[in-house]
């Protein structure tokens, strides 16, 4: 429960409210699974769970992204480099990347939630040979508005894994899709019943996908979501992040649409 | 060419697993069509006297508003259909549709199937059946857009 004290050794904007932090872990590193979560300490003000969006091969240097929703993301945006932060974890079950190899993966991210992705598309790019087709759906709620924007435009340029971005609404100057990321599922080429799916974003939109993955015919075992909850102790003992009879920060945030699809449906939790 | 419009109508997603003789009443009113990129397919207001099956190419559907400029609120790809104010009176465009690449595309005289609608009603039933899971998927699409789930409070 005690954080480690690190120091920032980058900032960089990556929208009008978001921010990364790349974060010197000292020298043994920090090693992570992809879809893995830390509490990030803001000192004096409070601590928040954000998903690692860094390189797993790279344990020198721990990457974040943050989104300014309160206070406490709001105090860890406007840490500057050099700056100090406590950090906890990592925490939680990730995307099953071992249990994807052999198969075709599809990737449907939304808004923000490229973020816990984007660890598992490294490991997947870096591992290109184990798996089938590759297939990375995004959406975005505006053009000026997609995260890593620079880094999808250069694995779109790549001839092994498909890449396509979608955003919800668009000026003239715009001149890729615009629709909701779920249409881009119906196009998307990919074998559904040997395919694993993994879906990040807001939750409306992993419900709505992973119907559309279900019609396609992945099956609700091989589709995994990450689930987002307030999280305060991160070690399932607070209770803050119950989610009927699991915990998301011990039990998730990954899961499989088998476990979830009825509970995602319960407005009560 | 009566013959290569009867395949690329059986080819076509939208007309998939269509009997012979309903290809048939509906090759009667199609015709091939191009529109090159930057081409309006069509303009808000004018007669939806056309709808369009897309070959080949994208279509951005847009709305333009003043100080807003245009905004375009869907693309359209292969596979898809261009154009549904055609089903229902007054008949009228109610957005823009503008070609963003080379586009080719099936025309379909819309009064033509409108007519053979009402006089065979098994065909009408038919297109019906076709025609309501598109508006169905556009409406759920466009309520997506309309919660904004990316927005500030996502």
């Amino acid at each position: 429960m005690v954080p480690a004290v690190v120091r920032v050794a980058r900032v960089r904007r990556e929208l009008i409210d978001a921010w990364t932090l790349e974060i010197d872990p000292g020298a043994d590193g920090f090693t992570f699974a992809p879809g893995q979560f830390n509490m990030l300490y803001a000192f004096g003000v409070g601590e928040a769970a954000i998903s690692i969006s860094g390189d797993p091969a790279r344990p020198e240097t721990l990457v974040h992204t943050v989104r300014v929703v309160g206070k406490v993301s709001a105090a860890l945006a406007a840490l500057k480099a050099g700056d100090w932060l406590g950090v906890r974890g990592p925490y939680g079950h990730g995307w099953p990347v071992e249990a994807a190899a052999g198969s075709d993966v599809l990737v449907i991210a939304g808004g923000l939630g490229l973020a816990p992705l984007r660890p598992c598309l490294y490991r997947l790019f870096a591992e290109r040979d184990r798996f089938g087709r590759i297939v990375v759906l995004c959406g975005a709620r505006s053009p000026t508005e997609i995260l890593y924007r620079a880094e999808l435009e250069r694995w779109r340029r790549r001839l092994d894994i498909d890449v396509e971005v979608t955003v919800d609404h668009a000026g003239p100057d715009w001149h890729g899709n615009v629709g909701v990321v779920t249409d881009l599922i119906r196009r998307a080429a990919f074998d559904p019943p040997n395919t694993v799916a993994m879906l990040c974003g807001p939750e409306i939109m992993m419900r709505v996908a992973a119907l559309e993955t279900d019609r396609a015919g992945v099956t609700a075992n091989a589709t995994h979501l990450s689930l987002e909850r307030n999280m305060k102790c991160a070690i399932a003992h607070c209770g803050h992040c119950q989610f009927s009879g699991d915990f998301v920060c011990r039990d998730g945030p990954v899961a499989t649409y088998a476990r979830l699809s009825r509970l995602l449906a319960l407005r009560e939790i | 060419m009566i013959e290569t419009l009867d395949r690329y109508i059986r080819e076509h997603r939208f007309f998939s697993g269509l009997d012979e003789d309903d290809t048939a009443l509906i090759t009667g009113c199609a015709r091939n069509v191009a529109f090159k990129a930057g081409d309006y397919v069509y303009r808000h207001g004018e007669p939806a006297d056309e709808f369009y099956l897309i070959r080949h190419g994208r279509v951005a559907l847009e709305m333009s508003a003043p100080g807003r400029g245009t905004m375009t609120f869907q693309t359209l790809h292969e596979g898809d259909i261009v154009g549904v104010s055609w089903l229902l009176p007054p008949y009228r465009w109610r957005y823009d549709a503008r070609a963003v690449e080379l586009v080719r595309a099936i025309g379909m005289d819309a009064k033509c199937l409108r007519g053979k609608c009402d006089t065979d009603h098994d065909l009408g039933y038919e297109m019906m059946l076709r025609f309501v899971p598109v508006l169905v998927e556009r409406l759920q699409s466009t309520r997506m857009q309309i919660l904004d789930v990316y927005g500030p409070s996502a």
